[in-house]
């Protein structure tokens, strides 16, 4: 078992307040950093860690930090707790289990880029992690590590904690932003991009939950230290949310690199497949990722070898579908997340997944055509790339994912009216209406 | 109406953020709260603490959906159906539910003591099927144990008058750079019903 680094004694008691986090070396990186380092040198202590976003981009943190755009405006950071991307629940157990250690990384990240108001935007639904983030930020505040003149430094720092009301779209950092100014959350147009024009016109650094939940480790230990996680190109660990058809579910971190089927497999971690049942797909990184077959298990998981094997690693949500489950109802499930959470601003993407949600259905009643397959094909066709924001390309991922695997399935719904697999395999074959 | 309370609050937020147009969201959770959910008259009281048109107010309340536009039962029941939940069974569970209560997923009982819905993926992938019972979660529900949690409702609701408890939303009472904040006052303890 590798030394973990973000859930760290994540389910000691008492480590969600102020005192409890403090007996495990809490506000101790925030200390360091405002005696020994200047900001620009926490943003190279960071670009050398190698740590990259874990939010889904996976663009280097800070790489992103040191965009900000030089001026005279004030600088903003938001951290983005909207966590809803389907399969991942990381942030919901970072916020509630060890909130300090998000507040110290959003002070230290402030520090490193100048910040002096940041906002923690919590989703909606996740009202004890609202809680949790909220008490941490008043305790921060009491002892003096948030406020004025920090811990005798001169650097201000103001934290807002602001809750989401229930919108997938506002996970996209634009529109977390639109949220954030009181407006509704549609994305904005790119460029410019926030680190030159962001949240009140000034330049912002936008960040996940875990991004600034692993920023006191490395500030403590040193970017060495973290380095030595993981691969190559990506660096340190990373929490994997496993759920879905696996015997223990739950949050694992892992190095960057760990294949799949440790994962999965392992006794430590998932502990097989519900049932001894095979594998029919694995979604890697949140139903945002294309899916991959059960051949693909011993991809290692790290940002470039998914890739290589035709997804994303996402947001770390891995969701395992059993040789059991229909893959059209599983697909028209994730379509039906898409046409709902659509914010409605660009047509490609409204009507889009709305069509991909009809076509799916039809399917999946055995009323559909053969030519209905290569139609939803085509529709994915018309929104990949021509969406304004990522949801629109995220909700053509399963689709085509699944058409390219699992043609065959999709084709015996047209043949044989009902489902291969599953309980709608059991069915009378539809009729044509 | 919207107690003069309530309208200090909505004040006081705007005076938190660099620009006041971003109290919107935490006023419309004030609002919401005290009549349990958003009325004209709630939407009135946030445009006019914030400077806003009720239309403007209103344009944003109806994008996001934890803004409820119609009275919610007592007991607001939200069940993720969302691609692990799914894969773990909860179209059962919501089945199971709707037979129970008499209500199809999206109503409210006719005495608005409950309300379903489904709701997408609600960050619990782990511990699936979940549901929410007014913002709390309930984890790896069964059919019996949903049983079982209905018999406490119908008790609770029988013992006393209820008040519904989403009690976060304003975010902290922080206002220029440097004032500690006091507890706000839904940082208290939420009154528990009679056991």
């Amino acid at each position: 078992m590798p030394e973990l680094i973000v859930t760290k004694d994540i389910d000691a008691p008492g480590l969600d307040t102020l005192e409890g986090y403090r007996q495990y070396a809490g506000y101790q990186a925030l200390e360091k950093a405002l005696k020994e380092y200047q900001p620009d040198e926490l943003i190279e202590l960071v670009k050398k860690s190698g740590l990259r976003g874990r939010g889904g981009a996976g663009f280097p943190t800070g790489l992103k930090w040191s965009f900000l755009a030089k001026n005279d405006k004030t600088r903003y950071l938001c951290c983005n707790c909207d966590e809803s991307e389907p399969g991942t629940f990381k942030d919901r157990m970072l916020m509630e289990k060890n909130p300090h250690q998000l507040v110290e990384g959003v002070i230290l990240t402030s520090y490193a880029c100048r910040v002096s108001v940041a906002f923690i935007y919590v989703r909606g639904e996740l009202a004890h992690a609202a809680r949790q983030v909220q008490r941490a930020i008043e305790e921060a505040y009491a002892a003096g590590y948030i406020g004025k003149n920090i811990l005798g430094s001169g650097f201000d720092l103001d934290v807002i904690m602001h809750r989401g009301a229930g919108a997938y779209i506002c996970g996209e950092e634009s529109a977390l932003m639109e949220s954030l100014e009181g407006r509704r959350g549609y994305p904005r147009l790119k460029p410019p991009f926030p680190a030159a024009i962001g949240l009140y016109g000034g330049p912002t650094v936008i960040n996940n939950c875990e991004t600034l939940c692993t920023i006191p480790a490395i500030v403590r230990n040193g970017a060495e230290w973290y380095a030595s996680f993981g691969t190559e190109k990506s660096k340190g660990t990373r929490v994997f949310c496993l759920s879905g058809h696996v015997k223990r579910p739950g949050n694992y971190e892992l190095p960057l690199g760990t294949p799949l089927r440790t994962l999965i497999y392992d006794e430590q971690y998932g502990g097989g497949i519900l049932g001894d049942k095979q594998i029919k797909a694995i979604i890697p990184g949140g139903s945002s990722t294309p899916m991959l077959g059960a051949d693909k298990l011993d991809t290692p998981l790290d940002f470039e070898a998914v890739a290589a094997a035709g997804s994303m690693l996402g947001s770390g949500g891995v969701v395992v579908i059993d040789e059991d489950t229909c893959i059209v109802d599983a697909v028209l499930r994730m379509s039906d997340f898409y046409r709902d959470e659509s914010c409605g601003k660009c047509t490609p993407c409204r009507e889009g997944t709305f069509w991909m949600v009809q076509l799916l259905e039809r399917l999946e009643r055995g009323h559909g055509k053969l030519r209905d397959i290569d139609l939803l094909m085509d529709v994915c066709d018309n929104m990949y790339g021509r969406v304004f924001c990522p949801l629109g390309d995220a909700a053509t991922s399963p689709v085509t994912s699944s058409i390219k695997l699992f043609r065959d399935e999709y084709e015996y719904h047209v043949r044989a009216g009902r489902c291969l697999v599953g309980p709608g395999a059991h069915r009378a074959p539809a009729t044509t209406p | 109406m919207i107690s003069e309370q309530s309208k200090q609050r909505m004040r006081d937020l705007v005076s938190r953020y660099p620009l006041a147009r971003s109290a919107v969201m935490p006023a419309l959770y004030i609002a919401q709260r005290e009549e349990g959910h958003l009325t004209q008259k709630g939407m009135q009281a946030v445009a006019e603490a914030i400077g806003l048109t009720v239309n403007d107010v209103e344009s944003v309340a109806t994008f996001y959906t934890m803004y409820y536009q119609q009275p919610e039962g007592k007991k607001q029941i939200k069940v993720c159906n969302s691609i692990s939940c799914y894969l773990r069974g909860c179209d059962r569970l919501v089945q199971h539910l709707e037979e129970r209560l008499g209500i199809k997923a999206g109503e409210t009982t006719p005495v608005g003591n409950y309300t379903l819905r489904t709701v997408e993926c609600l960050a619990s992938c782990g511990t699936a099927p979940v549901l929410q019972v007014n913002d709390e979660f309930v984890e790896n529900v069964t059919p019996a144990m949903l049983d079982v949690l209905i018999e406490g409702w119908e008790r609770e609701l029988k013992a006393r008058k209820f008040e519904p408890d989403t009690a976060v939303g304003e975010g902290n009472s922080v206002g220029e750079i440097g004032r500690r904040p006091t507890p706000p006052w839904w940082f208290l303890p939420i009154p528990q019903p009679p056991r």
